[in-house]
């Protein structure tokens, strides 16, 4: 079973949709997506093969219920528990894995909780991931803000309460360049104590520059670390270059960011080797740069615009919660940011076994900010959503449910220096 | 014999030994630390205070209570300096706790950098409480640039694992004129009290008491204990009864002259 992602838009010209379906339809006519393009910067590849080669040895139905129990009663969580702690022979031991995962959650991070939000400010993309919103043929509205919009955006954000700005835009160089984004962080230094931007990867001497606009915090999801899935589905583009999008991170931590956020957006591909291979990379890249700040996130397929048939598969909220609590396990240091792509009631109930973030207030489309807390109407126009969220409780609403969930929301806990 | 047991930093007296870290706060940890276990001087991480929601966090902390900023978030000296001049220009004083981590994982100090902030703070003005790992030449290394104590974790931060590191700061308790305070690890109040009996100047904790199911009743257990353990050091340490006794028959009788 598998989502049917190819939808044709009758907005597109004959031409276009030639190139779609031959995309779609004939391997040999895609790119190399393991070669690098031009100007695309080559790093040390040896965590990249590291974390690859892991998961691609690990056979999860060798673990067995006495693997997991040896897992749970280890005071540190090695490799082969975490393993133990994703295979299919943990799932009857959820709850237990969830009340050592609390309390490790507590250990670390006390009973506090971080609200954040994202803003979108452009959504072009020149990419064809098939399954996301914004992709080149998918027929959305598209749209750039300008820096008075940017302003205007963060303004209603801020007045909001929010702290804490993650920066999107859709993968377009040529729509978004790097000038744009870093024009945007500066501005958003103004309004928000903490920046982080969750762009299209650059190399480390652009990372450095984005550091310089005030960003500490860069996010890059690889999707799925299945090199041969990963090529079906970005047909085209940037993105298209797996080993230049799996060191992002590596390269922004050289470029001097102080965190950088992990995640396979799960239901793409074989989840538990998908969530393996996301807490490995964080794991040895944090060992290799001990003081950086690693933070996972675990999103799964949502609806998009033009396809609302696309699912997680078989990535329920239970294999959810298990991918969590072994996240937890495995590093418990690691911030764990659940979005609002996931429900209320599952996010209210996962901040108090292994989640440290949450998202409120957020929208996915692009200068919608204001219609969107307000209702006003907004005399310009709108770019369209990357993909349908769950959870639309705004940071008053988010805020005083996890007051009353026994945690303490923390709006910022950072500083640039 | 109490009253003149003063904990004295930097030139201020304290009658408290104990201080609440900063770890995990809530206004509900503070009330409950300066009520029931007498703390007397309160961590402030500044990055805390680096948010619009918590402007008139300083409002938040009882009068007659110090405030120790901490550098926490710096991952070297310069940016230690620099937390530690933001938190003076935001109206915290002339304390400063010095942490400096350049691993997320365990969150241990490094020694080396937090010298050399202790150093440039010194010489400002700063009343500087480095938190370090118990290492002798680096508490010597201390002293020398100017630190008004020297802050030893018990054991990795966040663990409540208690007095892992025993040995090493009572090492540093005797060699070191400086008041010694034990910090981070401590996870009750036996710990604390362990610690107060080795002739620990004051011991810090944040977890214990933010984790603790009832907040006030183990803050007051945590004042409890570092009294109990401050007195015994100052009783002076009796004869530890060991396995076997000591012998009666002193071994040196037979010398006549």
């Amino acid at each position: 079973m598998d989502n049917n992602y190819f939808v044709d838009s009758d907005k597109l010209s004959e031409a276009a949709l030639k190139r779609k379906h031959e995309l779609e339809n004939c391997p040999e006519k895609r790119t190399d997506h393991m070669e690098y393009m031009e100007g695309m910067e080559r790093i040390n590849p040896e965590i990249r093969e590291k974390v690859i080669s892991q998961m691609n040895e690990c056979d999860f139905s060798l673990y067995t219920a006495r693997d997991v129990n040896a897992a749970l009663n280890h005071d540190n969580c090695t490799v082969d528990d975490f393993k133990a702690l994703l295979s299919p022979a943990a799932a009857p031991f959820l709850e237990k894995m969830a009340r050592k995962a609390s309390r490790e959650t507590e250990k670390h991070f006390g009973n506090t909780v971080y609200l954040f939000t994202p803003v979108y400010i452009a959504n072009y993309c020149e990419n064809y991931c098939v399954y996301c919103g914004f992709n080149c043929y998918n027929d959305i509205r598209r749209m750039r803000l300008s820096m008075e919009q940017i302003e205007h955006e963060m303004k209603v954000i801020s007045d909001s309460g929010i702290e804490e700005i993650l920066i999107l835009t859709g993968e377009s160089r040529a729509k978004s360049s790097l000038e744009y984004i870093g024009e945007a962080c500066r501005l958003a230094g103004k309004y928000f104590r903490m920046v982080g931007v969750e762009i299209y990867p650059v190399n480390t001497d652009e990372y450095r520059y984005l550091h310089e606009c005030g960003v500490d915090y860069v996010t890059v999801f690889q999707e799925t670390y299945d090199s041969d899935r990963y090529e079906q589905l970005h047909l085209m583009g940037h993105k298209r270059v797996f080993p230049y999008r799996f060191e992002a991170q590596e390269r922004a931590l050289m470029g001097g960011m102080r965190g950088v956020a992990f995640s396979a957006l799960l239901g793409l591909s074989d989840f538990r080797k998908d969530a393996l291979a996301t807490g490995l990379h964080a794991y040895y890249l944090q060992r290799k740069y001990p003081h950086a700040e690693i933070s996972l996130s675990c999103p799964r397929l949502r609806p998009i615009i033009n396809n609302g048939e696309i699912d997680p598969l078989d990535v329920h909220e239970k294999q959810l919660c298990q991918i969590l609590c072994a996240y937890r396990l495995f590093l418990p240091f690691a911030g764990i940011t659940v979005s609002s792509r996931e429900s209320e009631s599952f996010r209210n109930g996962i901040v108090k076994i292994a989640a440290t973030k949450v998202s409120a207030g957020v929208s996915t489309g692009v200068g919608d900010h204001e219609s969107k807390y307000s209702g006003k109407k907004n005399s310009e126009a709108e770019g369209d959503e990357q993909f349908e969220i769950n959870d639309g409780r705004s940071l008053d609403k988010m805020y005083k449910d996890m007051s009353d969930e026994g945690l303490q929301p923390v709006l910022n806990d950072y500083l640039y220096v | 014999m109490e009253n003149n047991d003063k904990l004295i930093l930097g030139g201020h007296e304290f009658n408290s030994r104990f201080i609440l870290g900063s770890g995990k706060y809530s206004l509900k940890l503070i009330e409950a630390a300066v009520k029931y276990a007498g703390a007397e001087m309160i961590t402030l991480a500044v990055r805390r205070t680096n948010s619009k929601e918590n402007e008139n966090i300083l409002d938040y902390i009882p009068k007659g209570v110090t405030l120790l900023p901490n550098t926490s978030g710096a991952r070297n000296a310069d940016e230690a300096v620099r937390i530690a001049r933001l938190a003076r220009e935001l109206g915290c004083g002339d304390f400063v706790k010095i942490e400096i981590m350049r691993d997320s994982k365990y969150l241990l100090p490094d020694n080396q950098e937090t010298v050399r902030a202790t150093e440039i703070l010194a010489k400002e003005g700063f009343i500087v409480m480095p938190y370090m790992y118990p290492d002798l030449n680096t508490a010597r290394d201390l002293v020398n640039a100017g630190a008004a104590s020297v802050m030893p974790l018990a054991s990795p931060i966040g663990s409540n694992k208690g007095l892992a590191t025993k040995d090493f700061i009572q090492i540093l308790i005797d060699e070191i004129e400086l008041p010694i305070i034990v910090d981070a690890g401590i996870g009750r109040p036996s710990q604390a009290c362990e610690a107060m009996e080795m002739g620990a100047a004051a011991v810090m904790s944040n977890t214990a008491l933010a984790t603790a199911g009832d907040i006030p009743v183990m803050a007051e257990a945590f004042r409890q204990a570092v009294e109990a353990g401050r007195k015994a050091y100052l009783a002076g340490p009796g004869r530890v009864i060991s396995r076997g006794a000591s012998a009666s028959d002193p071994l040196t009788g037979f010398l006549h002259d």
